[in-house]
């Protein structure tokens, strides 16, 4: 080939024959010209990119990460444990001076100890009306009730995606059932169903669990999964059916079609990632919403379990003592806040990061 | 009237039939699968006196056959006898307590929607400028507590530390903290609704115009913006008045106020089914009734909102 091309004649204008140059090495001027002066951006990396600008954003995130690592690893490391009241030895009140103690106030057994030279780390909060070390609860019940927004929210991402995902899919009469049904869930009155519901489970329900595994995790807390489970995703549903419609009419679907995909793979495969941020703004708006249900049903006695805690459980419970103990309610409120503040805000900024219409 | 909103309304109207329906066999049902019935309570009459307690109110009889004759009984608005408060029916308490409960409600909507209205004009107008950062730092920070917090707060705050107001909610006085603390809530959710439609609005060619010719900045803020901006809104009076509904659930319990969430709040407590069967299908059905409402209203206000 090669000596051929040497001995080609010189190139006729009009001829079709190929420049021979063309075909030269490249030299390093020309290769530079070719390198990537960076790395090619991901959709995801950008909307990384952009969050990371946004400040506000970035101090929620801290503060969610920071609550959440120490409501994860500080019960495991602190001396006192959320259910154990520090007057009572083996079901016997041995000494009641550890009730409603005062923040860095110590009980009478602890004082004695402490003029032996032992050395006793402090009730911060102090404790509440059965001696139970306040701060603890507090973490404890910061740690619930994160885990009761985030399943929660988990399941209606789950069952959400799936069926806004076929109804979208599918189209036609399939999506006008899907739908109807969706609209008849959506209108009806959510809370009100929800006490109804939580009072019905938390009867029926203590029975059948007995005994097994779910039984640690309380009544309560199944039966706000299960309403969840019921009610709350038909918002997801519809959100993600109305990506699923925009996606369809994408020509990488018809492509996949085409060569013969099926219904499920292309879903799986080629839509639901493609909401993947309308799945991660919606998800992170639904845990404040979840912690807010947990901690009205806990007002009205419908929550977690008792000795369980959860923030809601504790402002609930500290009101009765409100004119006395009234740091009880704040501290469990300012947390509340805190929390469902962050998310709120770190939910907008992800909206803002990775919804590519309100991209410049 | 055209055919195509006469058809909507129509749609939804069958929908919101259905849904109170709905909303009426599954607290029946639900009621009827807790077990124990409502005559257990710690000191449980004799057999022979519940299974006569029980005829007396049907409650031997198939499931089916109540189920009917509370679907009929319902219909004409009998909810029943109440079992804990002995001598009344449900349908008595219910409207005794709703007459305190809708002046509150309706007091904290009007609060929510003209402060919220305000505010949120305000924060457009004046956009990117202090007093628009304030009022959505405010109204992004009421929203991230709920609602019995705020309730108890305003009760510490304006009965224990600065007592202005009693905390008792049986007087008109003490009418004030409940209404604020059901208020609040909507009012940020109104406010930032305001904001934003308000904020499209004054970009939009026809404001440019009427600046241009002239017309004075107060004209065109409450004739040519606020009118097109308020649309929005009408969508969120029906959700609401749902959020007011159930949070005077808590709110009415914290202040002690006699209203019907008060009662809901002790049915529940008590387990009286009758009374919580009675309250759930009266306060779900004015609540989708209002939805339907604000739906309606504003498909009928904003002719551009596509029907299909």
């Amino acid at each position: 080939m090669k000596k051929k091309t040497a001995s080609m004649p010189k190139k006729n204008p009009l001829s079709l024959q190929l420049d021979i140059s063309k075909f030269e090495k490249a030299n390093d001027e020309e290769k530079f010209l070719q390198q990537r002066m960076r790395e090619s951006t991901t959709f995801f990396k950008d909307g990384m990119r952009r969050l990371a600008k946004n400040k506000l954003a970035m101090t929620c995130l801290i503060i969610v990460v920071f609550i959440v690592l120490i409501a994860i690893f500080v019960p495991m490391i602190y001396p006192y444990s959320y259910e154990q009241q520090l007057g009572v030895t083996a079901g016997q009140s041995v000494d009641s001076s550890y009730n409603n103690l005062k923040p860095f106030e110590y009980g009478e057994t602890e004082l004695k100890r402490m003029e032996e030279g032992e050395s006793i780390f402090p009730h911060i909060f102090g404790t509440d009306s059965h001696g139970r070390d306040y701060a603890i609860r507090v973490i404890y019940g910061t740690r619930i009730s994160l885990i009761v927004g985030f399943f929660a929210s988990i399941i209606v991402l789950i069952i959400g995606a799936i069926y806004g995902a076929i109804s979208g899919y599918y189209g036609g009469k399939v999506d006008l059932i899907m739908m109807r049904i969706v609209d008849i869930i959506y209108s009806l009155p959510d809370l009100l169903m929800i006490i109804l519901l939580a009072t019905v489970l938390k009867q029926t329900l203590t029975p059948v669990i007995e005994g097994t595994g779910l039984e640690k995790l309380g009544v309560g807390m199944i039966s706000i999964f299960i309403v969840f489970a019921l009610l709350y995703w038909v918002g997801m549903a519809r959100l993600i059916r109305g990506q699923i419609l925009t996606i369809k009419q994408q020509d990488y679907v018809l492509n996949a079609r085409s060569i013969g995909a099926k219904g499920g793979h292309i879903i799986r495969r080629h839509m639901l990632p493609n909401c993947i941020s309308v799945l991660i703004i919606s998800t992170a708006l639904q845990i404040p919403s979840a912690i807010f249900t947990e901690s009205y049903l806990s007002f009205l006695g419908l929550g977690v379990n008792m000795p369980m805690p959860s923030l809601g459980s504790l402002a609930a419970e500290a009101r009765s003592g409100i004119f006395t103990y009234s740091y009880r309610l704040i501290i469990p409120a300012v947390t509340i806040f805190l929390i469902v503040l962050s998310l709120n805000l770190l939910g907008d900024g992800l909206r803002d990061a990775f919804d590519p219409k309100l991209k410049k | 009237m055209n055919s195509k909103l006469a058809f909507y309304i129509v749609k939804r109207v069958l929908l919101a039939l259905f849904t109170v329906f709905l909303v009426i066999t599954i607290t029946f049902f639900a009621m009827k699968a807790i077990p124990g019935g409502p005559f257990l309570s710690e000191k449980s009459p004799s057999p022979a006196v519940t299974a006569q307690l029980e005829a007396k109110y049907g409650l031997d009889k198939p499931i089916l056959e109540q189920y009917g004759t509370y679907l009929s009984d319902v219909l004409h608005f009998d909810f029943g006898p109440s079992i804990k408060n002995r001598g009344r029916t449900v349908t008595d308490l219910i409207l005794e307590g709703f007459k305190t409960s809708g002046m509150l409600g309706l007091e904290a909507a009007g609060i929510a929607i003209l402060i919220g209205l305000a505010l949120g004009s305000l924060a457009a107008v004046f956009h990117n400028k202090w007093i628009d950062k304030i009022i959505m730092v405010l109204s992004t920070g009421s929203v991230a507590m709920p609602s019995f917090v705020i309730a108890t707060l305003l009760l510490l705050a304006f009965c224990v530390w600065v007592p202005i107001f009693p905390p008792n909610g049986s007087t008109s006085a003490g009418l004030v903290l409940p209404v604020i603390s059901l208020s609040l809530y909507p009012m940020a959710y109104i406010t930032r609704l305001t904001r934003s439609s308000m904020l499209d609005v004054l970009g939009q060619d026809y404001i440019r115009t009427a600046r241009a010719k002239g017309v004075s900045p107060i004209k065109v803020i409450f004739k040519h913006s606020l009118k097109n901006a308020v649309t929005p809104v009408i969508t969120y009076v029906g959700p609401m008045i749902a959020y007011i509904l159930t949070g005077s659930l808590v709110v009415e319990n914290i202040f002690s106020v006699p209203g019907i969430g008060n009662y809901f709040f002790s049915s529940i407590i008590n387990r009286d089914y009758p009374m919580v069967m009675g309250t759930t299908i009266f306060l779900a059905t004015l609540m989708v009734i209002m939805t339907l409402l604000s739906d309606i209203a504003y498909k009928i206000f904003d002719p551009r909102v596509d029907l299909s």
